[in-house]
């Protein structure tokens, strides 16, 4: 090993809890469920609340792939860290960022999570090891890299995630990035959630190696594909591949195959390129419905069990509603807030005017004496 | 060689327009052809090139992955050898992962090899935004290119401009942008039938003619202007005279020059911040060649410099409006609060 920080080990804080036989308990099949249920009904509200233009801008739902983001986030550890694209809310609320924060964000307030500054794209949780929500198809690649090797590089023994999409595979980012991961030892899973599309064009059409996982390989980097529509499948697949990067200080490409039932963004019927029927066939294979069905063959749970989930999550999705509308707007006079982190350039970006960009004339002139 | 009578003209939007410039050129030069993501089957983000996949087929209108250092240069490589690619950049933002391949070798690429190869290549993408896109999607640094020899910058803000310039572009030897503006595209206005009609890259226009104060601007914002002159009419009867730039690099000093030496004030409007930006280029041209003639600093409008923020009470401080506009000219003109040295 290159490096010459030695390996610590890993405590993992909160690994799923498995019966006997390796099967998860009932608990945990539940909090599989209701993370992924709270994130079906959190986004159908959030498409109606755009439709009342209290949400704006662009705004990207990705209901259909909750097996695939809540199998991959739940075996994340309390101090690795995940960042995502910009179809970020399941992403966000599976890492456990409060749904209050990620609806004022939505409606642009100060109780969002970054105060109204980022909405639907820029989410971000540094306390909860969420490290954002970004626009530009596969910046964030490099980022999360930089973050592992930040773990490294203070002896922590925790890994990076790194959710990005099919499309995004086909960046320059996307390579150097992974030869980064690959000669620097970085404790990092690339996360690709292949919906089949980037916008309107199919894996089949945008990439040379439609088998996204094989071009790990290039780097001779571990690489694995698994169904997104079974959740247990893709938490143990992401468990797995998290461990072997703490402990072992390997990267891994984790090729996670779903599908998003909604357009690109809600501007976007995701009509023109795809078939009704197409649409239809993976309805049926919907992530959700294959859990609840598969808890309750396996006497896992009970139905009432299921019903007061389902309650429980359309409660706290109104309850979201309901805080983010009391939260207030961002002041207006904070528009140069946040621009920098000391106090006295915060101050003077603060002053700036309409002929006074750099908010300096007041020094000039007073320096002049006029 | 023109057919059609000069004067005839025909009602289209400027996304139309766009898009007839295109679809001439395909079928007046068989070395043209367009590239870009999203641009065939899905017909180009905001539909630009709607229907020319279906006509012109997969080899004239090639559609990309999400690799824009790479079709760039793609492009650029196509245009060394003599082809002449019209590049769609989905916006304005996504140029930045390709800006490598624009400044560092489209740009340099006759001046470095004493002349030797050329390359005519054209991209065409639209600033702006607004719409709560925020900070990674909503911008107008088209600046950035202007600031870089070797490159031609044309910004259109009408149907006929659009169709006029991009024509104009993909006709040009030299690598040039093309600034669109997602809230142009729905603009409407008379377009010359006539299929040789082109616009000649490094002119201005003034399109409205006017006698207290020149409005500089491009892109929306000489629609704006346009907008906010109409209004100073009508509400302080002021007479205000619009020059819409058209082309920032060349730039046509002397259109503007002209104007502010028979208005005697002038403010810069444009979308994009205003330090080191255009308006910055322009204040510096007008003050060199009207010290005598002004009676008022030269001022600007431009965005609040700051990564544009989401919350709409934020956005609407940050951006650029007729309002702002408004307000800066009636300081300028001393017949409103200075809003510019407080
Ligand atoms: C560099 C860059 N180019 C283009 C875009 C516009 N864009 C946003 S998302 C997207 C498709 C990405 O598809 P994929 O990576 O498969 O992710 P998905 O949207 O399916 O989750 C495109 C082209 C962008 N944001 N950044
Ligand atoms: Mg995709």
């Amino acid at each position: 090993m290159p490096s010459s920080v030695a390996k610590p080990r890993s405590t993992n804080r909160r690994s799923p809890r498995r019966d006997g036989d390796g099967a998860p308990d009932s608990s945990h099949g539940l909090d599989l469920y209701e993370r992924m249920a709270l994130i079906r009904v959190f986004e159908e509200e959030v498409e109606r609340q755009y439709k009342r233009a209290r949400i704006g801008g662009y705004c990207h739902l990705a209901s259909g792939q909750e097996g695939a983001t809540v199998g991959a986030v739940h075996p994340l550890l309390e101090d690795d860290l995940l960042f995502s694209s910009y179809r970020t809310h399941g992403l966000a609320l599976a890492r456990g960022v409060d749904p209050d924060a990620v609806m004022a964000e939505l409606f642009g307030r100060e109780g969002g999570s970054a105060h109204g500054r980022g909405g639907s794209m820029h989410l971000l949780d540094f306390s909860k090891g969420f490290l954002g929500g970004w626009g530009i198809v596969t910046g964030q690649l490099p980022l999360a890299t930089g973050a592992a090797l930040a773990l490294t590089y203070r002896g922590k023994p925790n890994a990076v995630m790194c959710e990005l999409g099919d499309a995004a595979t086909n960046m320059g980012a996307w390579h150097e990035s992974l030869n980064l991961a690959g000669i620097w030892d970085l404790p990092i899973v690339f996360l690709v959630l292949n919906n089949q599309y980037g916008m309107g064009t199919s894996v089949e059409k945008a990439s040379a190696e439609p088998e996204l996982y094989k071009r790990a390989s290039a780097f001779r980097m571990h690489g694995e594909r698994v169904d997104g529509q079974d959740v247990e499948a893709v938490l143990g697949a992401a468990d797995r591949l998290l461990r072997r990067a703490r402990e072992e200080r390997k990267p891994a490409v984790l090729e996670v195959i779903t599908y998003r039932y909604r357009g690109h963004s809600v501007a976007d019927a995701g009509t023109a390129y795809r078939t009704a029927v197409e649409i239809e066939t993976w309805k049926e294979r919907d992530p959700i419905a294959l859990y609840r069905q598969r808890l309750l063959d396996e006497r896992r749970v009970g139905e009432a069990q299921i019903e007061a989930i389902d309650a429980r999550v359309e409660k706290r999705v109104e309850q979201a509603v309901a805080f983010a509308e009391a939260s207030p707007e961002p002041p207006t006079d904070s528009l140069a807030q946040h621009l920098h982190g000391d106090p006295a350039s915060a101050e003077q970006f603060a002053r700036m005017g309409p002929g006074s960009p750099f908010g300096e004339r007041e020094l000039v002139l007073e320096g002049l004496g006029r | 060689m023109s057919v059609a009578a000069p004067s005839a003209t025909t009602t289209m939007t400027y996304r139309e327009a766009v898009r007839l410039a295109m679809r001439e050129e395909l079928l007046r030069d068989e070395d043209v052809f367009l590239m870009g993501e999203e641009i065939g089957v899905f017909e180009g983000s905001y539909k630009v090139t709607a229907g020319l996949f279906r006509e012109f087929g997969p080899v004239r209108v090639r559609e990309t992955p999400i690799s824009e250092e790479g079709f760039v240069g793609a492009a650029i490589g196509a245009a060394m050898m003599g082809l002449r690619p019209v590049v769609e950049i989905m916006t304005l933002n996504f140029i930045l992962v390709a800006m490598d391949q624009v400044v560092n070798h489209a740009a340099k690429i006759r001046y470095m090899f004493g002349g030797e190869v050329g390359c005519p290549l054209v991209i065409r993408t639209p600033n702006g935004g607004g719409s709560q896109l925020t900070a990674q999607h909503s911008q107008s640094f088209e600046v950035f290119f202007a600031h870089t020899p070797g490159l031609k910058v044309v910004a259109p803000s009408t149907p006929a401009d659009a169709r006029g310039l991009l024509k104009a572009a993909i006709r040009d030897d030299d690598p040039i942008l093309v600034v669109e503006n997602l809230q142009s595209y729905k603009i409407k206005g008379e377009v010359p039938e006539d299929p040789d009609h082109v616009v000649e890259i490094g002119r201005a226009a003034v399109t409205r003619e006017g006698s207290d104060i020149t409005l500089v601007a491009h892109s929306f914002a000489a629609t704006r202007a346009l907008r906010v002159a109409e209004r100073l009419r009508a509400d302080h009867g002021v007479s205000a005279e619009v020059v819409d730039l058209r082309s920032l690099r060349p730039l046509d000093t002397e259109t503007v020059v002209r104007s502010v030496a028979k208005t005697n004030r002038a403010l810069c409007v444009d979308e994009g911040w205003s330090t080191y930006g255009i308006s910055a280029e322009i204040t510096s041209r007008i003050q060199r060649a009207c010290f005598d003639d002004l009676d008022a600093p030269v001022e600007r409008v431009g965005l609040a410099e700051v990564p544009m923020p989401y919350a709409k009470n934020l956005e609407r401080a940050a951006l650029v409006n007729d309002e702002k506009i408004e307000a800066a000219a009636l300081s300028v003109l001393g017949l409103g609060p200075d809003i510019f040295s407080s």
